[in-house]
């Protein structure tokens, strides 16, 4: 049983915990196949989405997600709302505390900054991404759509490729993936690997494989999970050009052919077409990255039912 | 109850809402968990009278409690499946033991979330009364009166590997 106030990342989560998540999940994904795509479960709770990062997708996924347990979400996004007048994000969740919201889903920036809102607000918080530290809902959507294909998420060959240096994605995965007793394969130019990334792992270290090249990453691979290169977090240059990186670090079907027959290729979004990622692997017949998305409504819901209901 | 007994109440419940029914076909819609077997169970033996087998369906009615926010852990949710085209059909809800009668509101709730049906009836192995809401079942097993510190547990070997029914004091 999910006993916490809230979710802030993945390292702290328990594979039971992680398991009752991606199973209730499971039984939520039904009710967004119904004409009437809505249950009365969490009537009455109030849910804020507290954006400090442009979203579309995770956003949208969350307010539907409450929106189909009949919560009220309630969607802030910092260039409409005191955060441009000066207010500190501190004040900012005292005051939505103080209006008994039931739930705040925070993006933010910063890494920690859901960490430090937990300690001081009686809603529970859910990190919706922070800084290049977790995305915890991200990772479990991913674990949910790889259960859904393999049949399981141990044993696995993932292929994690792109700009790890700034993917709050690829950490959270990390952890997942790991706990449950994949291999895990990082794949990245050195400029966008950080050093000493293989310390974040605490147990089963031995699982977590560090590559720069992407054949070598790719090569009987069961999952293919491509990241996006996050142009708008680069005040440098981490590459010479964007056609270089396509050249070395592109899903192209030709690298595709590397991986097993039935590999899946993922990718959390937004796509960069041409940069990491060809379109027609993006489009292709492998791609699960659609069904990424259906599961995480489903994964939402789970979420917000296991730390709002009862 | 013992197991002979389990199964006879099965026999006649299949058997009587066949009778009420008219040869019309019914969806037998289990609800989670022991309603789910129960309903299968009445499901083969209906359609080894008619030679017709009779639609089933799951419904877990935990998402429609009335005492979400009052239960100490949330509940297990399990899955829901019921038939795509129930708009008015003639549907018999499905469970183990009928006692304060929410679970049947919110079973009642939950299906109106899929359509119109044209009926919905009600079939359970035990009434052991106590009711908070106006529901009466159509169907019943077995009436039995029971105090209210009293548990009433019926075992189904699907799911206990037994079949059998037991009334127990609570402790």
């Amino acid at each position: 049983m999910l006993k916490r106030k809230d979710l802030l990342g993945v390292q702290d989560l328990g594979r039971e915990e992680i398991l009752e998540i991606l199973d209730t999940a499971e039984s939520f994904h039904e009710v967004s196949t119904r004409n009437i795509k809505k249950v009365p479960t969490l009537r009455g709770k109030t849910v804020i989405n507290l954006f400090f990062e442009a979203s579309t997708r995770t956003r949208t996924s969350f307010e539907i997600a409450g929106k189909r347990l009949s919560a009220d979400v309630v969607n802030i996004s910092s260039s409409t709302s005191s955060v441009s007048k000066g207010e500190t994000l501190i004040d900012t969740a005292k005051t939505l505390d103080a209006m008994a919201a039931d739930c705040v889903v925070i993006r933010h920036f910063a890494s920690g900054a859901p960490h430090t809102l937990a300690k001081l607000t009686k809603a529970s918080i859910v990190n919706g991404g922070d800084g290049a530290h977790e995305h915890p809902t991200q990772a479990l959507l991913d674990a949910y759509t790889i259960r859904h294909r393999k049949g399981r998420l141990n044993d696995l060959k993932i292929a994690i490729i792109g700009d790890v240096a700034h993917s709050r994605v690829a950490r959270s995965n990390i952890h997942l993936l790991t706990k449950f007793g994949s291999h895990v394969w990082l794949c990245a130019a050195p400029t966008l690997m950080p050093p000493g990334i293989e310390k974040i792992v605490c147990e089963n270290g031995e699982l977590l494989h560090i590559s720069h090249s992407m054949d070598e990453a790719v090569e009987g691979a069961d999952v293919v999970m491509m990241l996006r290169v996050q142009f708008e977090r680069m005040s440098e240059s981490f590459f010479p050009s964007v056609r270089e990186y396509f050249r070395y670090y592109g899903l192209t079907t030709v690298r595709a052919e590397r991986a097993m027959p039935d590999v899946i290729i993922m990718h959390p979004g937004p796509m960069n077409r041409g940069v990491e990622i060809a379109t027609e692997v993006a489009d292709g017949p492998y791609s699960v990255i659609l069904d990424q998305v259906s599961a995480g409504v489903a994964v939402r819901m789970a979420v917000l039912y296991l730390l709002l209901g009862g | 109850m013992n197991a002979d007994e389990v199964n006879t109440t099965l026999d006649r419940l299949a058997h009587e809402i066949l009778k009420k029914n008219n040869g019309r076909p019914v969806v037998l819609i289990g609800i989670q968990r022991r309603g789910v077997p129960m309903a299968r169970r009445m499901a083969i033996r209906m359609a080894e009278k008619t030679q017709r087998e009779p639609q089933i369906g799951t419904l877990d009615i935990n998402l429609y409690r009335d005492d979400l926010t009052r239960v100490a852990s949330h509940p297990v949710v399990q899955k829901t499946e019921v038939p795509p085209d129930i708009d008015d059909r003639d549907v018999v809800l499905v469970d183990d033991v009928l006692y304060t009668g929410r679970t049947i509101r919110a079973a009642l709730d939950a299906l109106c979330d899929f359509g119109r049906m044209r009926t919905i009836q009600l079939a359970v192995m035990i009434d052991r009364g106590h009711r908070e809401l106006p529901i009466e079942p159509n169907f019943v097993g077995k009436k039995i009166s029971t105090k209210d510190n009293e548990v009433v547990e019926v075992k189904l070997r699907e799911i206990d590997a037994e079949d059998a029914i037991y009334v127990m004091e609570k402790i």
